[in-house]
């Protein structure tokens, strides 16, 4: 089964809101939508919501930063939101992290941080 | 007592089923939110690396109980090439799949017991096992 992420767009933002748990495939689908989407709109930040997320493995933190750095050479932002705090804890155990990418704990953070910039 | 499951890994819808099927186990067993987190996300290390080294093998997800300690117990085989160097596959960093090389050291850190075992030929057996409140 496919699982197709909503991304929304406002202001030259993408929202990509991640309703529920991503295969690998399904991943690298948003992936691309993203990267695309970004240079469609010209976006100015990307904003990934995966508060749904129980888990964030090696694959899936590789590929947000991978999301992250495309994104960032683009020149625009990239914002991780909603991290659940058992999931932080289980990317700190295995040695993951999302080393020099943004994160945020809600939307609103997220907006608050894109605001300051 | 919950039963054990068995399922085959091929795809990697697969390795989403096993992560939310040992979730679920854990949860039964009495595991604390954090260490479900653990346990999922180690099931789905291993699962992957079937995946992506063997093509195919099977995850046998199961309680364990001795008359002091509860826990789950999770074996994942394949029968793909196996590992030439298992020292180095263990070490932080190292990958022939082109990943971060975290899969395997991450997987036997977050776990209590963690044994690999590998004929180059024949494929690899890893036996995980974690405890509560350890």
């Amino acid at each position: 089964m496919t699982r197709r992420v909503p991304i929304l767009r406002q202001n030259g933002i993408l929202i990509a809101s991640i309703q529920e748990e991503l295969s690998d495939g399904d991943i690298l689908a948003l992936q691309s939508r993203i990267l695309s989407d970004v240079v469609s709109i010209n976006a100015k930040a990307v904003v990934i919501d995966v508060s749904a997320l129980d888990v964030l493995d090696s694959f899936g933190t590789r590929t947000l930063t991978e999301i992250a750095s495309s994104v960032e050479l683009r020149g625009a932002r990239t914002i991780i939101v909603g991290i659940q705090p058992e999931v932080a804890m289980a990317m700190v155990l295995l040695g993951l992290d999302f080393r020099n990418i943004a994160t945020a704990f809600d939307l609103d953070h997220a907006f608050d941080l894109l605001r300051a910039a | 007592m919950n039963s054990a499951s068995i399922q085959t890994i091929r795809s990697d819808g697969d390795i989403v089923v096993a992560r939310q099927t040992g979730r679920k186990i854990a949860e039964d067993v009495g595991f604390s939110r954090a260490d479900q987190a653990l346990i999922a996300t180690a099931i789905s290390e291993l699962a992957r690396n079937i995946v992506v080294y063997a093509n195919s093998g099977e995850m046998e997800i199961s309680p364990v109980e001795t008359v002091s300690r509860s826990g789950v117990r999770v074996t994942a085989q394949d029968y793909g090439p196996g590992i030439l160097d298992i020292k180095a596959a263990l070490a932080d960093g190292f990958s022939t799949g082109g990943s971060l090389g975290l899969g395997l050291p991450g997987t036997r850190r977050i776990v209590d017991e963690f044994d690999i075992q590998s004929v180059p030929g024949e494929g690899v057996t890893v036996t995980i096992v974690k405890w509560i409140g350890r």
